[in-house]
Order: structure tokens, then sequence, then C-alpha cells
């Protein structure tokens, strides 16, 4: 049933539509409504979930890997300074190969101290080895949380669904809320394929030399891969039952673009506005959205995005010393392309800054009024200080 | 797609008016969208959120910078903050005041109505003589003034939406749909009656 809900109401019920065992999460703004909802569920019995308190959020990703080394299915949510002060465990939840699912709420990193959104937080963790995977609207994030789970359970790796600030986790919509018996259907009870059993403990973690530890590394590395594959078919389910699929990426009037805008997140949304207003007006504009991030989807961005002209990257995010992140994906993606397409970087909206419909109509005439781009990255709407 | 825009004060519970509002209308058979204005909430400090609306998905998520038309919860609020900002020609300006403001200047070119939500509130025991609860009157002031959504839709948004108080609320909406007093266009030579 469709139902007006906050974007972080969206994630807490997906977490109880999936019959998570244990949840353990410290309060960030703007997660905080996540944590509320979720231990509010808790309380009333609405679900039969264990809720850890905590007193960091680098204890609430210990306590889940401990929880999910047990083979039991784990849920927890954050922002960024809590997600940066996660980061040794989101090495350890990835070499441990058990499937935490987060909900990462992009929010700046301070100082200046921030609330708002911005994806640095999400992508500095690109190394760690969790799957991520970028929502634009409250049903996305939904949707995505519950095929999270049967993700991350299928290839034994930890999921990031990351959803922005505001515009996406303190907004609300009509997000179609599935009933219990569907889900249980695409989402059968957890079965590790391997844990630890509480009644017989044993030593575990033991030192890897280099004579096996590079294989374990090698191990992940191809889980990662086949994560590709396995969410196209577990997506292929997902619509048979409820009529939704995203893709790992998505084309928007790509096949006869000559520019494409590269989005993810709300912006996404909003530049499917910009793109229909510009064809209205005869732009040969087209838009690729990326959904998943790690693994980063690099043959299907290269058969896309191969014989268009330019290709103008949208970063909310930003590498320094580098550029833009996604930007710096999409380029090392084509670079052995012959005769690869150009690609133009934007920085937009740190912080949470507004992308509105202008910002991104300036991106497309730049790109469209630039033989070659000004430079690696071009910052709009920078402000004289 | 029409934008609204709500001015009230931390605690007046504006962010749930909005909320309110954007679920009386998916009620309606529209789709909707509605957020506050992205900061960090003091009791008592003016406060904005906002709701969009449109028979047609709503794919824009930015803040709204030129709303079609205006909520205020506090005519205190007209002494120190400028709510026709960006507002449309012609949009209207709902107000919460017993009675019409004295200088109808800065709303030249608008639409105005006004109701004493105050004493709808308090009349129908909605928080307290210094704190009246005023956003389900408001609610029903819209509900009248765009003929849309129905009644039936407010009642059930409200019966969602609201934890405490129910049938109070449904009344205090009622009676707000029954008792505002629209002024409409304000030329500037005069006023023409709605």
């Amino acid at each position: 049933m469709k139902r007006v809900l906050e974007g972080s109401q969206a994630v807490a019920e997906a977490v109880r539509l999936a019959k998570v065992d244990v949840i353990s999460a410290y309060p960030i703004t703007p997660q905080t409504h996540i944590v509320e909802f979720l231990s509010e569920y808790c309380a009333k019995g609405t679900m039969n979930a264990r809720f850890l308190r905590v007193e960091s959020e680098h204890s609430a990703l210990a306590t889940l890997i401990g929880a999910a080394t047990t083979g039991v299915r784990t849920f927890t949510a954050t922002s960024s300074q809590g997600l940066a002060l996660m980061h040794e465990l989101l090495h350890w939840t990835t070499g441990a190969r058990v499937p935490v699912v987060m909900a990462e709420v992009n929010r700046a990193l301070g100082p200046g101290w921030n609330i708002w959104t911005d994806q640095t937080d999400s992508l500095a963790q690109r190394d760690t080895g969790w799957i991520q995977l970028y929502c634009e609207n409250g049903q996305e994030v939904l949707d995505t949380i519950i095929q999270a789970f049967r993700l991350g359970e299928w290839v034994n790796l930890p999921v990031m669904v990351v959803l922005d600030a505001f515009f996406l986790s303190h907004t609300y919509e009509p997000v179609d809320v599935p009933d219990q018996e569907p889900v249980d259907h695409f989402l059968p009870p957890y079965e590790p394929k391997f844990q630890v059993d509480t009644k017989d403990p044993r030593a575990f973690g033991s030192l890897v030399a280099p004579n096996a530890y590079m294989e374990m590394r090698y191990n992940i590395a191809e889980a990662m891969e086949e994560a590709q594959s396995c969410f196209q078919k577990i997506e292929d389910e997902y619509k048979g039952i409820f009529g939704r699929r995203y893709g790992l990426v998505e084309p928007v009037y790509c096949d006869d673009a000559e520019i494409v805008l590269v989005t993810s997140g709300t912006i996404t949304s909003t530049s499917r506005q910009v793109i229909n207003d510009l064809r209205a007006r005869g732009e040969k504009v087209g838009l690729l959205k990326i959904k998943l991030f790690r693994p980063f989807p690099v043959d299907i961005i290269r058969q896309i995005l191969k014989s268009i002209p330019k290709v103008a990257v949208i970063d909310r995010n930003i590498s320094f010393g580098a550029s833009g992140i996604f930007a710096q994906e999409v380029r090392a993606a084509l670079c052995n392309l012959a005769g690869h397409p150009l690609v133009f970087g934007y920085i937009v909206g740190l912080g949470g800054r507004d992308v509105t419909t202008d910002v991104l109509e300036d991106i497309y005439w730049r790109t469209k009024n630039n033989n070659v781009p000004e430079k690696e990255s071009i910052w709009l709407g920078l402000q004289e200080v | 797609m029409i934008e609204i825009r709500f001015h009230g004060r931390g605690g007046q519970g504006t962010v749930i008016a909005s909320i309110l509002l954007a679920k009386a209308l998916f009620q309606a058979g529209y789709q909707v969208q509605s957020f506050p204005v992205f900061g960090v909430e003091r009791r008592g400090a003016p406060v904005e959120a906002y709701v969009r609306f449109d028979k047609e998905n709503i794919l824009i998520r930015t803040n709204v910078y030129n709303p079609d038309h205006v909520v205020v919860q506090d005519c205190t609020l007209l002494q120190n903050i400028d709510v026709t900002r960006g507002l449309k020609p012609e949009g209207w300006i709902i107000i919460n005041s017993p009675v019409s403001p004295d200088d109808l200047a800065p709303f030249t070119g608008f639409k105005l109505a006004f109701v004493d939500a105050n004493g709808i509130a308090l009349r129908n025991h909605l928080g307290t003589r210094t704190h009246p609860i005023v956003n389900t009157p408001m609610i029903g002031v819209f509900a009248r003034v765009f003929n849309m959504p129905s009644m039936d839709a407010v009642e059930a948004a409200i019966r969602e939406e609201v934890p405490a108080e129910v049938e109070g609320n449904i009344k205090a909406a009622q009676d707000a749909y029954n008792e505002v007093q629209l002024i409409g266009l304000i030329k500037e030579a005069g006023v023409d009656k709605a």
C-alpha cells in the first residue's frame, strides 16, 4: 500500500520487513530518525529484533560483526563523522565476510561543522570492500534496503545503501510499502554459509601469513565482481514480485545524446526534470544514473558512453588533490576505449548547497559551449570570499 | 506543480502542518512531497516547511524558491519576516490572525485570507493559551481557500498523523474551514472582495 513516508521511515520499514535480528546504531543527525523509528518498532514489538545500544559508531559496527559471525541478520545506520569513526571496522566487516547492511545518510565531514548533504563521507570509504548503492527517492531506498540483504548474504560482503541528507532522509513522499508475505518470499530467513557456534566456542581470527592472505583478498575481489551479476538477478526477481527495478546504472535518452550528464543520489531526480526540459527545446542531452558505485560497473558504463562525444560528471564530493570521485571513476572506466568521450567534471552542492535546475542547466551549457574541459574539476557557484 | 511555503515558529507544529497537508493531498489523488527547511530547529525561532503537489510524478528535489502560496501560522512573524519573498503574483497568503492586518500595502498583488486559528485551537482544547496548536485549523483553511483537498481527506490525514486529541483536531479543522475570512486580491487602489 502506498503511504506518505519520510525517507528515514522508508529505511525503517524496509528493515522491519527484512526481519533483521540484531540492530545496533549510534544516533547522529541526519540519520537520527532511522534509529528513532527502529528503536520504537523494537520497543513496541512491531519488530522482533535485538536493539543494542552502544557508546559509539565504532562499537555499533563491532557489535554487529560479532552478531553476524553467529549467523544472524544485522543492520546499522550512520552518517559522516560516525562513518569515519567506523573506518577500521568497515575493513574488518569485509575481511570477516559478514553481510552487515548499513543505511548511510550522506552528510558533510567537519570542520566546518555541517549537517547537510555531501557524498564525500561514503565515497571516502570506497576501498573498504563494502558494496555501495546510491538512491534517488524514498521508494528506491525501501526497495534497495530489502535487496541489500539478499545481495550481501549471497556474496558474503557488507552493503551500504546511501541516501542524501534531508533532500531524501527528511522528505515525505508516497512510498509503496509491500506486505510482509511477498517480502518473506523474496527474502527468506538468512542461511549463513558459515557461522560460529556460541555453544562450542573456539578461537577465531588468527594470524594469516603471506602464503594465504593474498588468496583471501582475491576471494573478496572476486565476490565483489560477482556482486554485479548477482544484483541483476536479484533485481529480476524483485521486479517479478514487486514490479520495480532500477539497474546497476540507468541510461535515459542516451541513444542519440551528444552530451550525457552522469549523476547519483537525488541530483539524478532533479536532472530528469532538467533533461526533459532541455529535450523539449531540441537539445540532444541524456542522463546516466549511477546506482552501483562499488563494484563500479565499468563494462556497462563503457557500453553506454562509448559513442557519446561529451560526458559531464556531476560530483557532490571532492577528493582533495584529485577531483570529484565519480569523475575519477568514469575517466578510469573510459580511458582504454579508443576515441573515448571527453569527460567534464563538475563540483557542486558540497555541504548541502542546493543543486537547482539552474545549476544543472548551467552544467549542460558549459559542456556544450566548451570544446574541451577548462579544468579537471570545475567548481560551480563559488562566491567571492 | 504547485508549491506551498509554511511559516511558523519552532514548537508550533509547522513541519507537522506541511506533512498533514501532503497526506491530505495524497488522499485526494495528488503526488506530493513535503520537507522542512533543513536546519537546526529551536523553539520559538522562525521555521519554514514546504509542500509540492502535482498530478504528475514530482522529480525536482531542491528547495522551494518561488512558492505559489504561503501559509503563515503566527501573525507576529509578519513584523520581521517578508512572507511574500519569492511568492508568485496573485498567490494566496493565509494568515493565522484574529483580525485583518492593518496595513495591507505589503500584500499588494497577492490574495489574502485570515482566520483566528489561536481562538479555534483554544476552543477545541489544542495546546495552551500561550502555546495553541494551530496546524490542523490552518489545513482546514487551506481546504476552503482552494476548494481542495476535501474535508474527508483532511480528516483521514489527521487520523493518520496526529497522535492525540484526534476529534478536537478534526473539529478545529472544520471550524477553521467555516470561519476563514477571504479578503482576496489586494490591489493598490483598494480591495476586491473574493
